[in-house]
């Protein structure tokens, strides 16, 4: 059986990364102090590529779990398979990043049940074991391991929301989408437009986030705005790739949409 | 005529019918009415010069209306090239149809007056065809204000469209364009167009008098109408040239509706001064100096475009000064709420003794053409501050006034000096005590202004007066095998854990099928891959509210009904063991809303429930959406994975002070979408068959459920529920 080594989860290549302020530097800190990082922010504002810059910068393997609401301990601590008649223990993606120090991320820690929260518990304290219930082990987490979780506060559900068990545990990290300019730059890095689409998208971006709260239960994210721009660079029309890339991915309702489409059309 | 080429065919069957030929048609159909003096000749020429698939059209129509009335014919006939100068096809045809109903209804002189009138009903019809009113256009453009501007500016209705810089006043309606799409277009230019003029400070303040430059200088003209409509123009040129670079496409918009409409009159007679006020530092200044030398000159000025509107100089003098005064206060006030938050100074001091003085200054904008949107920084005695979100606004929006925060506006006042709202004070006697025993105060979203009434409704939560705890006996006894038959299917639905045995993937091995599998093996099988077991969960992790009208129009069967309903959900929400909470509601005005508690969320299904069930009598109003705050709110604090809130209701919202048609559906719309943000399903049982109207606006196209026979409600109800949970 094929067993995925460490040097897979290595980043080779920089990761473009914009930061936004001192992130970075704070990150670098809590890792080399051995505290866990929470990632607080909206949808698509860029925490995900953090991860991988920093994976990459600090030089450590990552580990990525997009969590859901199916997500069971055992899907990330291991589980026993059948291997030709025998059984055989098999390291789920936490486990695995504890045992060869990497940086485990676990994006969008509060779709997962709330059992999984409680296992990453006693590794995000000074303590940092996981232990093994299946298989007895209780174990140490190498030097370069690093817990992350991220999540985004925004979501208007009470489920939806971090136990001050689990968050007290974490070094926060606050994102927002970047400003004007930063967000017209990284608009331009990621899909190649022009400076005079790339900053009207974000004008763009800019009116559907004002919406926020008045139809709209979130604006327009940075990735979907390098959604829209690698359509227009590929020939769409700008109104044509707003439409299809931004306004109808945000809402379902005719009337916010055509204000939406209005707004879009007053702009290119 | 077998020969006949396809060519010479089409052209004789497209070619127009000659005058003789209609006459002699025409004679034919309308022999009874026609006389020597009045022949057929006078409708035959004016048909001869249609084209030929109108002249069809017209003899087909002129055939089936002789059918009913000869004179109708004949009125047709002599009207109908009139018709087809006016309308389309279809527009003519709605003509026809329009006067024989006339006809049929109201006889033939009615009838045929209907058919003279052909210039009316061609009015009428493009006016129902293409206009687009403000009702039509309210909310979406309040949406699109709040994108552009990032301010909740108010749109209301007017005469005329125009702005005093807080409310964007529109027309009751557009119909400059035989196209509904170009006269949404004309609304959508006119919004932008006022934002414009607030946003690039055509009424900005000047410094010392605290009144709108634009006010003062129009004012020194000998003709001050002509100026403004001088000014109108010229202000127009910059906007358009501000606008162009931060919204071309509505730039664009703008300057094709400029084009279509092309008026008389120009603006070119120094091409160099027109130059230098689109330039993109030009201010309202640059345009009232170009003012005054058109003035001067006499030149004739263009009518204003139609997205233009109209400037109220007294009017935003009005609104300015209130707004300057309002918000010089406040910003000082807000300095000195600030100052004490960094000296850490006691509230008892004496606020006016010692007055720290501000610095606020901006960091060069990158967006030239937003004033205001360049970070602003203050600091206090040399020590900067973050302030909250509201002081930046309030500064942003002295900013828009007066292009900086002028040097007296930053000595913090006394912050006891500042009365938030001098003009709401009967509210505030309502917003000291939300709590006190007059009940729990609520908003209520009004959708003209677009805004909340802040704390508008109160309400009250009573007891269900109880009844006769034996009234519910009797109803289970008349449902006894109906009850039956909904313990049993909802017992069927009752969640449980459960093991998922012989899963391809699972938590744990499922020995039994290792053992099997080895059998297989030695048996030279193939190995099976399922030999997991899967824990799996059937949680119904489920609350629900009933929000049931016991308004007065419930009285007599419908109460019945909705009693008999309760009884029968209950017997199946005890069987499923959902949690489950009953309210009734009614009241009457904002001041009295009371929400009867039936069931709450903590009380188990006994006696003195049972007896409040049957205690159920029809009360007053229906004021829905401050009920659907209120129980929302109780929703949300109970944990589950899903929240339903149903509402069993006999019609439309409905309230004594006003609180109806389309403010009370509004209202109960926006509540819903409140309590659909904080994740709670709502869904409606209605007995109300017009209920299609307006329920898709409140509840969505799939939220709610007709029950069009008031006796089936009570077996309906419970089916609905087991629906809508599984």
């Amino acid at each position: 059986m094929h067993r995925i080594e460490s040097e897979e989860y290595r980043i080779t290549r920089e990761p473009y990364y914009a930061p936004q302020g001192n992130e970075i530097e704070l990150f670098e800190s809590a890792y080399k102090n051995n505290i866990p990082v929470l990632l607080k922010g909206p949808t698509g504002c860029g925490k995900s590529r953090f991860m991988e810059h920093m994976a990459w910068r600090l030089q450590r393997s990552l580990v990525t779990v997009a969590c859901h609401d199916d997500l069971t301990a055992a899907d990330l601590v291991g589980r026993y398979l059948i291997v030709g008649g025998e059984t055989q223990w098999v390291d789920g993606p936490l486990t695995r990043a504890v045992r060869i120090g990497g940086i485990c991320y676990l994006d969008e820690i509060v779709e997962a049940r709330k059992d999984t929260t409680v296992v990453i518990h006693p590794l995000a304290d000074d303590r940092r074991v996981l232990p093994i219930e299946k298989t007895g082990e209780l174990l140490q987490a190498s030097a370069g391991f690093n817990l992350t979780i991220s999540y985004n506060p925004g979501y208007q559900s009470v489920l939806k929301d971090l136990k001050q068990s689990t968050r007290q545990r974490f070094l926060a990290l606050e994102f927002d989408y970047p400003v004007a300019e930063l967000e017209q730059a990284v608009v331009m890095h990621e899909s190649g437009i022009d400076a005079a689409h790339a900053a009207a998208l974000v004008r763009f971006a800019g009116m559907t986030r004002n919406l926020k709260g008045s139809g709209l239960e979130e604006g327009a994210s940075t990735r979907l705005l390098v959604h829209a721009a690698k359509l227009i660079v590929f020939g769409i029309a700008p109104l044509d790739a707003c439409n299809a890339s931004i306004s109808q991915t945000l809402t379902d309702d005719p009337e916010i949409l055509t204000a939406i489409r209005e707004m879009a059309s007053s702009l290119f | 005529m077998a020969a006949a080429t396809p060519s010479a065919y089409t052209e004789r069957i497209s070619c127009p019918l000659e005058e003789s030929d209609i006459e002699e048609r025409l004679e034919e159909l309308l022999g009874a009415v026609l006389t020597s003096r009045r022949t057929a000749s006078v409708p035959a020429r004016m048909l001869s010069t249609l084209k030929r698939p109108a002249q069809d059209f017209a003899l087909h129509w002129a055939g089936v209306i002789a059918k009913s009335n000869s004179e109708m014919a004949f009125q047709f006939v002599s009207h109908v090239s009139q018709a087809f100068d006016r309308l389309d096809t279809d527009g003519v045809t709605q003509w026809i149809i329009e006067a024989m109903d006339i006809y049929d209804r109201d006889g033939l002189y009615l009838g045929s007056a209907a058919l003279r009138e052909v210039e009316t009903f061609a009015a009428r019809l493009v006016q129902k065809r293409y206009s687009v009113t403000f009702d039509d256009i309210v909310s979406i453009m309040n949406k699109f204000v709040i994108g552009l501007s990032g301010r909740n500016l108010s749109i209301d209705e007017d005469e005329a469209a125009w702005t005093d810089t807080e409310t964007i006043y529109l027309p009751h309606f557009v119909r400059q364009f035989e196209s509904g799409h170009q006269n949404f277009q004309v609304y959508k230019a006119t919004v932008g167009y006022l934002l414009a003029q607030t946003r690039y400070g055509t009424f900005r303040v000047d410094r010392t008098s605290g009144v709108p430059i634009l006010c003062a200088e129009i004012a020194k003209f000998r003709e001050p109408a002509r100026a403004l409509r001088i000014f109108g123009a010229v202000e127009e040129l910059r906007l358009l040239a501000r606008l162009q670079s931060e919204l071309p496409g509505l730039a664009r918009q703008m300057r094709e509706f400029k084009k279509a409409l092309s008026r008389a009159g120009t603006l070119d007679s120094d091409s160099a001064a027109l130059e230098k006020i689109q330039r993109s530092d030009a201010e309202v200044e640059d345009s009232l100096a170009l003012v005054r030398k058109l003035y001067e000159d006499g030149v004739d000025v263009p009518e204003p475009t139609c997205y233009q509107g109209i400037i109220d100089l007294e009017k935003v003098r009005l609104v300015t000064k209130q707004r300057v005064e309002a918000e010089r206060e406040k910003f000082r006030a807000d300095l000195a709420l600030l100052a004490e938050g960094i000296t850490g100074e006691d509230e008892s001091n004496d606020a006016g003794m010692d007055r720290e003085q501000f610095e606020v200054s901006m960091s060069p904008s990158a967006d030239d053409d937003n004033p205001g949107a360049g970070d602003l920084t203050f600091t206090i005695d040399g020590k900067p501050v973050v302030p909250p979100d509201d002081v930046v606004q309030t500064a942003n929006s002295i900013i828009q006034d007066f292009g900086e925060i002028p040097e007296d506006y930053l000595v913090a006042a006394g912050s006891r000096l500042y009365d938030a709202d001098p003009s709401a004070d009967d509210d505030q006697s309502e917003r000291s005590e939300p709590r006190s025993e007059t009940g729990i105060s609520y908003d209520e979203w009004d959708y003209r202004r677009c805004h909340y009434r802040k704390n508008w409704c109160v309400l009250k939560e009573l007891d269900m007066h109880p009844g006769n705890e034996q009234h519910v006996a009797a109803i289970l006894e008349k449902y006894s095998p109906l009850v039956r038959e909904i313990r049993k299917s909802f017992e069927a639905l009752r969640g449980e854990d459960r093991m998922l045995r012989r899963r391809k993937n699972g938590d744990d091995i499922d020995i039994d099928a290792v053992v099997e599998s080895y059998v297989d093996v030695v048996k030279g099988e193939e190995l099976t891959d399922r030999l997991f077991i899967k824990s799996h969960k059937m949680e119904r992790n489920l609350a629900v509210v009933f929000m049931v009208d016991v308004s007065g129009s419930t009285k007599g069967w419908i109460n019945e009904a909705e009693r008999e309903s309760l009884v029968l959900l209950s017997e199946a929400l005890e069987t499923l063991g959902d949690r489950y909470a009953i309210y009734g509601f009614s009241g009457m005005t904002r001041k009295r809303c009371e929400v009867y508690r039936i069931k709450t969320f903590e009380e188990s299904y006994d006696s003195l429930v049972k007896a409040r069930i049957a205690g159920m009598q029809p009360q007053d109003y229906t004021r829905m959406g401050v009920v659907i705050r209120h129980l929302s709110e109780k929703l949300k604090q109970i944990d589950a994975k899903t929240r339903v809130l149903i509402t069993i209701s006999d019609g439309k919202p409905d309230d004594y002070d006003g609180y109806r048609g389309e403010y009370g559906i509004e209202d109960t719309r926006q509540a819903l979408l409140e309590a659909k943000y904080a994740g709670i399903h709502p869904f409606c049982v209605t007995i109300d068959t017009h209920a299609h109207e307006y329920l898709p606006r409140m509840y969505g196209h799939v939220n709610y459920t007709v029950v069009s026979d008031i006796r089936k409600l009570p077996l309906k109800v419970s089916d609905i529920y087991r629906k809508l949970t599984t």
